[in-house]
This record gives C-alpha cells, structure tokens and sequence, in this order.
C-alpha cells in the first residue's frame, strides 16, 4: 500500500459501531480526495459517525443536509466553486437508502444536468441510522426490523440506473480492498462531470456477524461473485483483479450467507433466485467486458 | 429606465442586476415567467450566474443551499406546491443562516387544482425562520427584491427572505416600472460561516439539547434584529431612488376611526375603498401590511379594526387577523376573502367596512357571519 498517503482525514473519534466498514471505506476515500474537499452529507450512519456539535470526527468541511437533498445541494456548491474560479471536490458520501430510495431523484437530476462531482453510495444494504430497516438495496431473503421473516423482493439495480445515465466514470468497489477503493476515487476526481463509485460495506450489527469478521465478510462477497468489482470508463468496463480471481473459481455463495444472521432461516427458494441472479451477472459483465475491449 | 413589465419580469429583472452567483429553479405556473427571463438573459449572456435547471422544488432549495454555503449570492422562485414541496429545505435554508431570496408567486393550494391567488402558500412558511415581504404592484415587486438581497446578506440578518406577490392579479399584470442603477446599494455578499477548506468544519450536524436552542435563539434574535436593517434599507433606498417603503403602508389613518388591513394587491386596492368610504363621511384609512415576518409594530388602539385575510387556517381562523388580535390585543373584524382568486372589488372592500360586526368572521361569497 506503498502509495496512501499516511495524512488522515477522518480522526479516531468516530461514533461508529465497532467494525464498521464504512468509516474504514471513508478514511481511504478521503485519502485519495485530499484536503481540497468538502463532502456532502444526507442524514445516514455518516451525520452520526462524524460526531456532536461543537466537535467533528472529520479534517474536511462536511456539509450535512437533508436525506433527499443531498445530489442537488453538490450541484449547487459545485456551480459555485465553479463561478468562484475553484476546484474544490465536492463529494456525496451517501448511504444504499439515501442513493437507491429517497435520493434517486436528485441523484437522478445531478447525473442528467453534468454537475461536476463524485457520488458515492456506501452500501450496507439497510437503514442502519434508524436501526436496520430494509432499503431498496437489501437483498432477496435477508432479514431486517422491517422484513422480519426476510425481504420477498430483490435487490434494485442502482449501478445499471447508474450507467443509464451515460457517465464517464462509474465503480463498484468493496470495503476490504482499501487499495482498490483509493485507487478508483482518485480516478473518479480526475474526470469532469458527475462519476459515481457503489462501495459495498458491511455493517456488523446489520449483517448480524462478530465485529472483527468485517473484513473478511467483504471478501466472502467478492470472492462468491455476489459482488462484483469493475469499473466502467467512457463504456469501457473492465473487472477488477480481486474479482477477475473470484471469477475462475467463486467459491459457494453459502459460504457468503452462512455467517450472517440476517440470512438465518431463508428459504431454498430465495437462495435459488440469488445464485441465478449472480450468475446472470457475472456472464453479462464478462460478455461486456468482452465486447467492449 | 421607463416601460412597461409584468410583476414576474420585473422580479428577473431586479435579480439581473443583484447579480447573483447560481440560480436554480424548477417551474410552476404562475410563476415561471420568472425562470424563464432569468434562463434567457444567462443564456443570451446578459447575466453571468451560473443556472441550474433541477428536476424538483426540493432540489430547487437543495442547490441554493449548496450554493449559498460556499459564500456566493443565490436566488430561487417558487409557488403554491413548489413552495410545500421545498418545505423541508425552506427549514434547512434558515437554520442554516442562508442568506438566500426567493420570489415566490402566492396561489392556492390543491384540491381543487386552482392556479389563482391566495396566501395560504406562504402562511404555511410562517414559522421557517424566512423573512417574508407582500408586494402590491410591479414597482414594489422590482425594488423590493432589491432590497431583498442587501438584507438577507446582511449580517445582523444572514436569513433568507422570501418575497411574495400575488399570482396573476400581479405576476401576470403589466403595469410601468422604472428600474434603476442599483451601483453599490447591494454590497458584496460575505459569508461568515462560509466553507472553506483551509479551515475545515461540520455543518449541520448533530446538535445536542445543551446547543441547539441556542441556535433557535439566535434565528430569532436575528429576526428581531432584521427590523432596523430593513428600515436602514428602505430609508437608503428612498434616498437613492426616491421610493419610499416602510414595514407598513399607511393611507389615510391620521383620523381614522376605522383601519382595514391586508396583504398584497388586496391592501393596494382597499386605498380605493377607503376613497369611497370617506366621501360617505366614514372615517376610514387603510394599513398594508408589507413584512409578515418580522410582524410589524401596529397601534391600533381606539379603532375599529377590519382584517381582510386571503388564506386560512382550518379550525382556527384567518391568519393575519389572528397575529393582529394576539399581537396588539384587539377584536377584529375578521373577512375571508380572495380565496383561490376569488374576485373582490373596491365596492366589496367598503361593503366589508360598512357591514362591520366586530369580534365576528365574514367568509365573503358564502356571506355568512360566523
Ligand atoms: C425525510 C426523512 N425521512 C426519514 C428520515 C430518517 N432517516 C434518517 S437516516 C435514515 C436511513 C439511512 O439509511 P442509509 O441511507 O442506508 O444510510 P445508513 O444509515 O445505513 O448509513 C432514515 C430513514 C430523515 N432523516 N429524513
Ligand atoms: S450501523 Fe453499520 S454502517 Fe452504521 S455505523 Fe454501525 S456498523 Fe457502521
């Protein structure tokens, strides 16, 4: 990890729940975005973890703002710094349910009117702020507050809506491949216009699995094809080597599942309809990648 | 400069020449002249901000904040359901000391869709933390939203300020307006709290019970605060432009035994009524009432006092007449009328004098006192 720089942006005071994975996930994201930064924030585990009034867990200006508003305050601040002659990042750190449900709208809108900045969408596939409600992007068969006997429809599509809307830079990316994760911010922040990288972070108390497996969770992921990591330039997509691994070989997504108490109970069925579904796309981006080299 | 404009192009072209760094604004009828002057003179190059077309009023106000936090001048333009639609960042928009101005076009609220006049929009604002103005014609529309910017920026105030005018019945009315040079009367915008990365800092976030009533306080500290910036404002503007405002507009009360009061064009065309009452030898003058917030300071004791109200609150009573009988402790009589366009002419402004019954409300058209 020769290359990270050792400054720090996000201090050690975090309120976070032990294990968290998506403060680990912002460290290197503000790592590879460096000081000339100011993160937009909408109501999420993130507005908790940074800390009380008058203190702040985070080296960067972070503008907290409404769940849905979160896209549409970045083009305004992003208009601004441009007619301030600034080239200031500005960076949306969002959770699944600000990106995938209330947000989408003005995701959606700052995708379509080019406003200059970087979306990224920290997923731990539920609520976690309010205490572990389903989102858009919990998956089939897990279990939440709100689908207490496991979520009967799927996981929506937020990186396929993503690519609808033509970007020139697109990622997912996991929190254990920290490497993985500065890389593609940096390179998001190279491109004008809006980018956007899906980071998949598994949260402990949501996942229902011991603290210190964090990592390793984010791996099983991967390493079960479950999650996927590309990324996408100029529609160009190319897989990435932890993936481009898990692809020869993916181990049984029951390795993945088995751990986590969120799917304890779930049907055959639902366990089906995951495997077809990753199988499904694991064929079409290697097709895609494919096609497009 | 003479001609002749509508209250929606006389708001663009005041924003014009405040100069505002980023627009951002979704349209709605009657209202959307106004972002389409101000979408035109960016793209014809006559005005430099940077404009940004969003895809909802929820998003309109989210841009302006964003804009605004970074320490540069923003202007927005709503109505009706924009207006509810942005209900929750008009909230953010004040508790984060934004100096932002917004015109917004008062109509009415669905159902029934009703795209006419009533105030009811802007009353549902009332308790936002955003300063409100009701003009009465396309000159107050154009040097009010002027006035706007210098006193939203300033910062004894550094809260956003909303300026209404009726739907149609202004918006939509041509009527001459003389614009001016504005030159330095609007003074470079700065931002105390402005982002700065050089100096990194948490905005809106967490704030415990121990903090955040101090902030309440300090919005409302301001807000009192903002009365003598307006009077500094209006008393600079009138000796540069020769038009005077004041937090009210006074005709004929020296004397009078009986004052009407209301908003918008409804008080401006009450100076009419007040004519004809007093060649029936009635006592009567009129008070418009230009700033809701911050409530003007009214002596009304000894009159006969009539409240003309253009919006509602269900189960409670007309607006206005009820922070006018709480606020100087009188009984009013208390008239709901121009509901959702609803036509009410000079004649039908002295007919509500001449009929007075104090302590009692008048819907006007279901003529029943209640
Ligand atoms: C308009 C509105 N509705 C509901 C909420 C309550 N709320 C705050 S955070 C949150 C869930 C956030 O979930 P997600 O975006 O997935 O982020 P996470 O908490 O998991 O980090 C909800 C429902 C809110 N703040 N605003
Ligand atoms: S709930 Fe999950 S995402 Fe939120 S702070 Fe805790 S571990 Fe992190």
């Amino acid at each position: 990890m020769a290359e990270i720089p050792k400054e720090e942006y996000l201090k050690k005071c975090t309120s976070a729940c032990a294990g968290c994975s998506s403060s680990l996930t912002l460290r290197y994201v503000l790592k590879a975005a460096g000081h000339d930064t100011v993160l937009v924030v909408p109501a999420c585990c993130t507005s908790v973890i940074q800390g009380i009034y008058p203190n702040t867990a985070m080296n960067v200006p972070v503008y907290n703002v409404a769940f849905a508003a979160a896209a549409a305050c970045a083009s305004g601040m992003s208009e601004a710094f441009r007619s301030l002659g600034r080239k200031t990042n500005v960076i949306v750190y969002a959770g699944d349910g600000g990106t995938l449900d209330i947000g989408i709208q003005s995701m959606s809108g700052a995708f379509e009117r080019g406003t200059d900045f970087l979306y990224i969408c920290y997923d731990n596939e539920a609520y976690g702020n309010t205490g572990m409600q389903r989102s858009g992007a919990t998956p089939l068969g897990a279990r939440t507050t709100t689908t207490p006997t496991g979520k009967t429809v799927e996981k929506k599509d937020i990186d396929a809506i993503a690519a609808a809307h033509h970007l020139s830079y697109m990622a997912t990316a996991c929190s254990a491949y920290p490497q993985d994760i500065y890389k593609k911010v940096a390179k998001a922040l190279t491109f004008r216009g809006p980018t956007f990288i899906h980071i998949l972070a598994p949260c402990p108390p949501g996942w229902r699995y011991p603290a210190e497996k964090t990592i390793e969770m984010g791996k099983l992921a991967v390493k079960s094809g479950m999650w996927v990591l590309y990324e996408r330039e100029n529609n160009k997509l190319t897989i990435s080597a932890p993936s481009k691994a898990a692809m020869r070989k993916p181990i049984p997504l029951e390795e993945y599942l088995g751990p986590q108490g969120r799917f304890k109970g779930i049907d055959p069925k639902s366990i089906e309809i995951l495997k077809q579904r990753l199988a499904d796309n694991l064929k079409h981006l290697a097709a895609e990648e494919e096609a497009s080299a | 400069m003479k001609e002749i404009a509508t209250g929606n192009k006389a708001i663009a072209k005041a924003v014009k020449q405040a100069l505002p760094d980023v627009v951002a604004a979704y349209p709605i009828t009657p209202q959307t002249e106004i972002v389409e002057t101000i979408a035109d003179f960016v793209t014809s190059g006559q005005m430099k901000s940077r404009y940004i077309p969003v895809e909802s009023e929820h998003s309109a106000m989210a841009a302006c904040i964003g804009a605004s936090i970074t320490g540069v001048r923003t202007f927005t333009a709503t109505s009706a359901h924009g207006l509810l639609y942005m209900h929750e960042m008009t909230n953010w928009a004040a508790g984060a000391r934004l100096p932002i101005v917004m015109a917004n076009v008062n109509r009415s609220l669905g159902p029934g869709w009703n795209i006419w006049a009533e105030h009811t929009d802007a009353m549902q604002e009332r308790d936002t933390g955003w300063l409100q103005v009701y003009v009465s014609t396309v000159q107050e529309a154009y040097d009010t939203t002027l006035m706007a910017f210098r006193i939203a920026e300033h910062n004894d105030v550094l809260l956003p300020v909303m300026v209404n005018l009726d739907g149609f019945v202004l918006s939509h009315i041509m009527q001459p307006l003389d614009t001016v040079e504005p030159g330095n009367f609007i003074p470079p915008i700065h931002l105390p709290h402005a982002i700065d990365v050089k100096n990194p800092a948490g905005y809106g976030g967490l704030t415990g019970p121990d903090q955040h009533f101090k902030f309440r306080w300090d919005i409302e500290r301001s807000i009192r605060d903002s009365e003598k910036v307006i009077a500094a404002t209006e008393a600079d503007f009138a000796k540069r432009f020769g038009r005077k405002y004041g937090p009210v507009e006074e005709y004929r009360c020296e004397d009078a035994d009986v004052i009407l009061i209301a908003l918008g064009t409804l008080g401006k065309e009450a100076e009419v009524a007040i004519d004809i009452l007093r060649k029936e030898g009635i006592k009567a003058g009129s008070m418009r009432l230009r700033w809701f917030r911050p409530f003007p300071k009214l002596d009304l004791t000894g009159k006969d006092v009539v409240v003309i109200d253009r919006d509602y609150s269900f189960g409670y009573g007309g607006i206005v007449a009820h922070e006018i009988m709480a606020k100087c402790h009188c009984d009013v009589f208390s008239v709901i009328a121009g509901l959702g366009g609803q036509e009410v002419t000079y004649d039908d402004i002295a007919e509500f004098v001449r009929k007075r019954r104090i302590g009692t409300e008048f819907w006007f058209g279901v003529n029943a006192h209640v």
